[in-house]
């Protein structure tokens, strides 16, 4: 028989979703607990409680059984690629664990108000600095970060989308540390992917365990492309008459992703483009088909900015579609997520969210962001500096770990080597504490063992702003470890919303 | 449908078929080769090379055509675009890209033969026998062609795959037929002779027509008789008339589909009506080289034709 048990270690967690790799030796820094999803204490929290005689009652054999079916699942299905663009072989295959992780319908509901609040700000945020720019003029946001940074275009200023979205779909990536800390770690406004995931993960889930969706009422999440295909033509131009033609541009099979866009071309009946399928003649942009030229009114773009136009960003690019610009400017195609829309997503204007939800919708933020010093102020940075051995100092503009500083895992050296870097240019950095993330029970050689996790869920934002109950949970599946990232041992799980 | 779809659709098929013939090509070829001619073996390999427009590259890269090299540069050669390596690898990287509108069946049948040729490339070559790898293929190309007949759709995708397929096998059946042409030409009094039948037996064993052959004709075999079974016989499943038959037929379900005409209907009725028109005797009047040579580039004609109504997104 399998064993469940919690268990308890004290261990000083970070944030970052790519930070630190091993449990911190407990030197320096505020020990916390970390917070058991499934567990209080020896109590099981209520929205696991079916899955505790599951899981006791389940035989070795037939879990060994049930996970080779999965694997050889995906395989089939041929979902293999690395999510959040970490690279590596676009043939790998992301491991999935069975334990699923569960929300109640209570947490969800909060978790919901609080990225649809989110997506509400950054949306607005993104139209006021394409235009007025309101919140800088209120002094809000320090005009440098934002029409200095390297994600805003010039070339939409003044242009305002259809329906006023610039954000079509927003990732937001969220760590949880007690039974109501929610924190938000970052947000995606671009083209956040790894929604495949959500959707196969279910899939094989309920092919495989039927009896647990029959005893739990779970919300369902595959209706995620039809809302998808709604949001997006909901954004269709003015110029379009008629049901609208969604298009996904995808950069083509190399990319790791592809599977997810031919995915979800497949599930919304839509084409599946590449750059060179499209063209512009006169105010439109037309696709090649057998049947002659097609109108497209709506491209759910794949690809990054940079790579859009030639003739208006990168003219090296052989991915994009001379002309599109223009067109877009015009009003004959929309371009979701519309061009400029990063500059919501960056890590030095992340720290102002909660102050565009204040400024734009005059609410409180429901989802906390992790507490973030800015270096460039000077008060913040004195306390960077006190508290170095404490806190993760990043990079503004770096991803994938590096250049940055994880204290409670740094020997003093490292540590007072980085001090001078940061004081040669303070406004590079931001700071944050190292967080206790939640676990979720998961299943390991040994039985099943608590694992951290982190949550994306893919907020649509149209005509209406909606949101599929559940998303995509990673986990790290080594003992101990924060990382998430599927290139370094992370998986995938299943996630739950109860219905209430 | 997409045409960049429709493309990769049609040429999975013509690379398929393409590896088909380059198999079937080397077979010919060892074939001729063992028999004593005139001018040894040697230039029975440079006439089927000759044949294939391959052998100016073959040439540049490997000089001596000795049978080794053929074998490489046939098979193996990822530099050469016609190698039966490189057309599997380009109809399974096709199929990889328009794997949403394929059958599962489908798919496994191109990525089958992909894993597999990758592991007779790991292979020691002196355990490869000729025979083996030429089997190997032609067995591939018709799990291929199995699975998309039983398992596919028959919508425009299916016509485009099978646009591919006639238009290649066409232009295959006329080169290999042309193979014959080019072992002849240095002496013309083998006409008629022992050789000459053995070399025209070869070529249909090559087409695995023999039989069929004997069961369409009976009797001796004689060149009017193979012109005639190749070229003209709806009959013969390689017969320039029956590929005609095949891309009249689905160019024709195309413009049904699409509620118009472009130049390829146009080309395609004038291609058939030539094949049709033609005796056996006309044919060796023009003279076969002659006749074949302006089959390859009348369906070439047809090709592009194709190409700019339909695959390149350009038709009006």
């Amino acid at each position: 028989m399998v064993m469940l048990r919690a268990v308890r270690r004290s261990e000083t967690l970070c944030a970052g979703p790519s930070v630190c790799s091993s449990r911190a030796k407990g030197s320096a820094g505020a020990a916390v607990a970390q917070f058991n999803e499934m567990f209080q204490g020896t109590d099981v929290r209520i929205p696991y409680a079916r899955l505790q005689d599951w899981v006791a009652t389940m035989p070795q054999e037939l879990r060994s059984l049930k996970q080779a079916e999965a694997e050889a699942l995906f395989r089939r299905i041929g979902i293999t690629f690395a999510v959040y663009g970490e690279g590596g072989d676009p043939d790998r295959l992301i491991p999935f664990d069975m334990f699923p992780r569960v929300f109640s319908g209570a947490e969800w509901g909060k978790l919901e108000r609080g990225i649809k609040q989110r997506a509400r700000a950054l949306n607005a945020f993104l139209v006021d600095v394409y235009g007025r720019g309101e919140i800088i003029r209120a002094g809000r946001i320090p005009a440098r970060l934002v029409y200095q940074n390297e994600a805003y275009e010039k070339a939409v200023a003044g242009f305002v989308p259809p329906k006023g979205v610039y954000s079509h779909i927003v990732g937001v990536d969220i760590v949880r540390t007690g039974p109501d800390e929610f924190y938000v770690l970052e947000d995606n406004c671009r083209t956040p992917s790894g929604v495949s995931y959500m959707l196969e993960s279910r899939e094989i889930m309920m092919r495989m365990f039927p009896d647990l969706f029959r005893e739990n009422r779970i919300e369902p999440v595959d209706n995620y492309s039809e809302k998808l295909r709604r949001t997006l033509a909901s954004v269709a131009p003015s110029k379009c008459k008629g049901e609208p033609t969604v298009v996904i541009l995808t950069p083509g099979h190399f990319n790791s992703a592809y599977y997810e866009h031919s995915l979800l071309a497949d599930l919304m009946g839509v084409e599946l483009v590449e750059g060179q399928d499209l063209f512009v003649e006169g105010e439109y942009v037309w696709m090649r088909t057998t049947e002659g030229p097609q109108r497209v009114d709506v491209i759910y773009r794949r690809i990054d900015d940079a790579f859009l136009d030639p003739l208006c960003f990168r003219p090296d690019s052989m991915l994009g579609i001379p002309g599109l610009m223009d067109v877009y400017r015009s009003g004959g195609v929309s371009i979701c997520s519309a061009p400029g829309a990063g500059v919501a997503d960056d890590k030095a204007i992340y720290t102002y969210v909660p102050d565009m939800i204040r400024f734009y919708l005059g609410e409180e933020p429901i989802l906390q962001n992790v507490p973030t010093w800015q270096c460039g102020r000077d008060e913040d940075l004195k306390h960077v500096l006190a508290n170095l051995p404490d806190l993760v100092v990043k990079e503004v503009h770096g991803s994938g770990g590096y250049g940055m500083l994880v204290g409670p895992k740094s020997s003093r050296d490292e540590i007072e080597r980085f001090r001078l870097k940061l004081a040669e240019d303070p406004s590079n950095y931001i700071a944050q504490p190292t967080l206790a993330l939640s676990t979720v029970p998961t299943f390991v050689e040994e039985g099943v063992a608590p694992r951290h996790v982190d949550l994306r869920p893919y907020c649509l934002v149209g005509e209406r702003i909606e949101l599929v109950p559940g998303g995509l949970t990673r986990v790290a599946l080594q003992e101990g470890s924060l990382v998430v990232n599927s290139s370094q041992g992370g998986g995938v799980k299943d996630t739950w919303v109860l219905a209430e | 449908m997409l045409s960049r779809t429709a493309s990769n659709l049609y040429w999975i098929a013509r690379y398929m078929e393409r590896a088909d013939t380059v198999a079937r090509l080397l077979e010919v070829g060892s074939r001729i080769s063992l028999l004593p001619s005139a001018q040894g073996y040697r230039s029975d390999w440079d006439s089927l090379l000759q044949a294939t427009g391959m052998a100016h590259a073959f040439a540049q890269k490997y000089g001596q055509t000795v049978q080794r090299n053929i074998e490489s540069f046939l098979f193996f050669d990822r530099d050469n675009p016609s190698s039966v390596a490189s057309c599997i690898t380009a109809a399974r990287e096709n199929g990889r890209i328009v794997r949403t509108a394929l059958t599962t069946q489908v798919w496994d049948a191109l990525n089958t033969a992909f894993q597999e040729l990758r592991q007779l490339e790991r292979e020691e070559r002196s355990k490869l026998e000729l025979s083996r790898l030429t089997d190997w293929t032609m067995r591939h190309a018709a799990m291929l062609r199995g699975a998309i007949d039983a398992t596919l759709l028959r919508d425009d995708g299916f016509n485009f795959l099978n646009i591919g397929y006639y238009l290649e096998r066409g232009d295959n059946t006329a080169r290999l037929m042309d193979v014959k042409y080019y072992v002849l030409l240095p002496r013309v009094d083998y006409v008629g002779s022992g050789l000459d039948n053995y070399q025209w037996t070869t070529l249909l064993r090559a087409m695995g027509a023999q039989r069929a052959f004997h069961w369409a004709y009976g009797g001796e075999v004689t060149a009017m008789k193979i012109a005639d079974f190749l070229i003209r016989n709806p009959q013969s499943p390689r017969s320039l008339a029956t590929c005609t038959a095949g891309l009249m037929n689905h160019l024709g379900r195309l413009a049904k589909a699409y509620g118009r005409e472009t130049e390829a209907q146009e080309k395609v009725r004038t291609l058939a009506a030539g094949i049709e028109a033609a005796t056996v005797d006309a044919i060796f009047d023009e003279g076969l080289h002659e006749f074949l040579t302006r089959y390859i580039a009348e369906a070439a004609t047809l090709a592009n034709a194709i190409h700019a109504s339909y695959l390149s997104g350009e038709m009006r």
